[in-house]
């Protein structure tokens, strides 16, 4: 295992219990605010520790409850990047950068100025943070944090102190100058954009748990759990009872499903991404009918949000999105169903983690 | 004014001398204690914290004779600590230059220490975070981040430490009494020749005291005046 994480503690009212095993180099939590995500890095990091549990990094055992084990964050190689950057305010960029480093004043100037020289940052080396600009923080954090060569970085919330337009920039940036690093990069976020660009394995964190795990872009094709669904960007979320093996009945919606494939024991809900509808009948594979009533449209830049109902016995509108070279939502274009392959009505079970 | 000058000629300038090592000693200690206890506080569990707080803050709410009856009480050769003092180690805070540092450093401390533990909590703390995780030990975090960071209200707290223990009264007069030449400060001299009518001379020692107090508030405004210049009017 390249990490082990398995970290238990009591808050008080708030539990953190996170198990994340991997052999990944590129790992990604998601998660809303107040989920434990960063929690879980100051775990890692040092900064807190667990009531119990262990935090392993390739070979090097950073803590173990059983065997009395903690060591201290400064002896841990780690590369922590802040949400803030949490750049020392009183010191200039150069000062920052060189702070952490060790070995005689010709060494350290000397990595300094390579780290700025790579970071495209040598013209701000008097700068105090303040006179920087959001980009220009995160490279220098990022400087400061490279120059030590760290064993694991860490990264909570990269990009959420930037301007959305800085936001593409910067993470083209991160991910090729993570390119040229060999450690294990672990980044938290509530972003599901960011994690999808980012990170080979996932982890989806709810209320201080592990709620789903996986590749990425399997856990993305099939969140599982409810937590996983929501906080993959599924529009559309309901409760689902099972009838029999493969039908569904879905409250909410009004709606029976009846599936060819079999439905698992503990079905407990669906979800469905507003972008998987589609106006033609899908041709080869099995699809799901779903009528369109009351439809209220909301026009975006690239795309309309079609609310509908299935009948009117329905409780929750449906989200339905589809792009405007597709289709030219005026009223009366409006079809009178619309379809969904089977396969994209994600199935989720209660207590699956 | 020619009997202005007889007098500045004619004036034993001890009680500024007295004034002025009394605050310079006071301050010191109330700085180093100060910063010790705000950062003790800031760490402490919420019950202990409530009750050191208000300890400590005590004595810059009570009268300054309250606080020179507790140290009478303690450090009077008449009481058992203040006679094993005297006795065992030839120590005597009573009517001595010693008992004028002790009452203006009670006085002013909380001071100190309550601007020192609100620059501190000002602080965010993952700017101490980054520092342990970048490898530096907590005593250069402390020196290195935090003092600087904290920087404007630590000289504050240090400014207004001083201007308080310079002009200490109640507590030093009790404690130290106002032996000239030895316990005697500008505060005790003002009150003692006013006492005699003399108006000249105690005016004298007012406007050496106001020139004082005036560099005092340039320094602080010059201090708090760079911390001012990110924040927006309104």
């Amino acid at each position: 295992m390249a990490v082990h994480i398995c970290v238990k503690k009591d808050f008080g009212g708030f539990m953190l219990d996170v198990d994340v095993k991997s052999d990944s180099k590129r790992i990604g939590i998601l998660g809303a605010s107040g989920c434990g995500k960063s929690m879980t890095l100051r775990c890692i990091s040092g900064i807190v520790k667990p009531d119990a549990g262990i935090v392993k990094v390739e070979q090097n055992v950073y803590f173990d409850a059983k065997a009395k084990i903690n060591l201290k964050p400064r002896e841990r190689s780690i590369g922590y990047l802040f949400q803030n950057y949490a750049l020392f305010p009183t010191m200039s960029v150069e000062k920052n950068i060189g702070i952490g480093i060790r070995g005689t004043k010709a060494e350290r100037k000397e990595k300094v100025e390579q780290m700025m020289e790579r970071f495209q940052i040598e013209s701000l080396r008097n700068r105090l943070p303040r006179q920087l600009s959001g980009g220009q923080q995160q490279r220098a954090a990022l400087a400061r944090i490279l120059v030590c060569n760290p064993r694991i970085l860490l990264l909570d919330e990269p990009f959420s102190a930037l301007d959305i337009h800085l936001r593409d920039k910067m993470q083209q940036e991160l991910l090729e100058i993570l390119e040229d690093y060999g450690g294990t990069v672990i980044m938290v976020s509530h972003n599901r954009d960011e994690i999808y660009r980012f990170s080979e394995e996932l982890f989806i964190l709810d209320e201080g748990a592990v709620k789903g795990k996986g590749d990425t872009k399997q856990v993305f094709n099939n969140p599982g759990s409810f937590a996983a669904a929501k906080l993959t960007g599924c529009k559309n979320i309901a409760q689902a009872r099972q009838e029999g093996d493969r039908t569904a009945d879905v409250k909410a919606w009004d709606m029976k499903f009846q599936m060819r494939r079999k439905l698992p024991d503990n079905l407990s809900g669906v979800a469905i991404r507003a972008h998987e509808f589609q106006i033609e009948k899908p041709q080869e594979e099995p699809y799901l009918v779903f009528p369109v009533c009351g439809p209220r449209v909301t026009e975006d830049l690239f795309e309309y949000n079609i609310a509908f109902y299935t009948s009117e016995n329905a409780k929750e509108p449906i989200q339905w999105k589809i792009g405007k070279d597709r289709f030219e939502a005026k009223r009366q274009n409006i079809p009178n169903e619309v379809y969904l392959k089977e396969g994209k009505l994600l199935l989720l079970e209660s207590e699956k983690y | 004014m020619d009997e202005f000058w007889e007098i500045i000629k004619g004036l034993d300038f001890s009680p500024l001398w007295i004034s002025l090592k009394t605050g310079i000693i006071a301050t010191v200690l109330s700085f180093f204690l100060g910063i010790f206890a705000a950062r003790k506080v800031i760490k402490a569990r919420p019950a202990v914290k409530a009750v050191v707080d208000g300890l400590l803050t005590l004595p810059m709410v009570l009268p300054p004779t309250v606080a020179g009856f507790f140290l009478l009480l303690i450090f009077s050769t008449r009481r058992p600590f203040g006679a094993y003092l005297f006795e065992t180690f030839d120590i005597k805070v009573v009517q001595s230059f010693l008992g004028c540092i002790l009452a203006a450093a009670v006085i002013a401390f909380p001071l100190m220490y309550r601007n020192a533990r609100a620059a501190f909590e000002q602080i965010d703390v993952n700017l101490v975070y980054a520092g342990r995780t970048l490898g530096m030990s907590d005593v250069r975090i402390f020196w290195q981040v935090v003092i600087p960071t904290a920087g404007p209200g630590v000289f504050a707290g240090t400014i207004l430490t001083f201007a308080r223990a310079l002009g200490e009264y109640g507590a030093t007069s009790m404690l130290a009494g106002n032996i000239a030449g030895k316990t005697g400060t500008i505060s005790q001299k003002i009150a003692m020749v006013i006492q005699d009518g003399d108006f000249l001379t105690a005016g004298v020692w007012v406007a050496i005291i106001m020139v004082i107090a005036f560099v005092i508030i340039v320094l602080m405004n010059a201090a708090i005046g760079k911390q001012m210049n990110h924040i927006e009017p309104w």
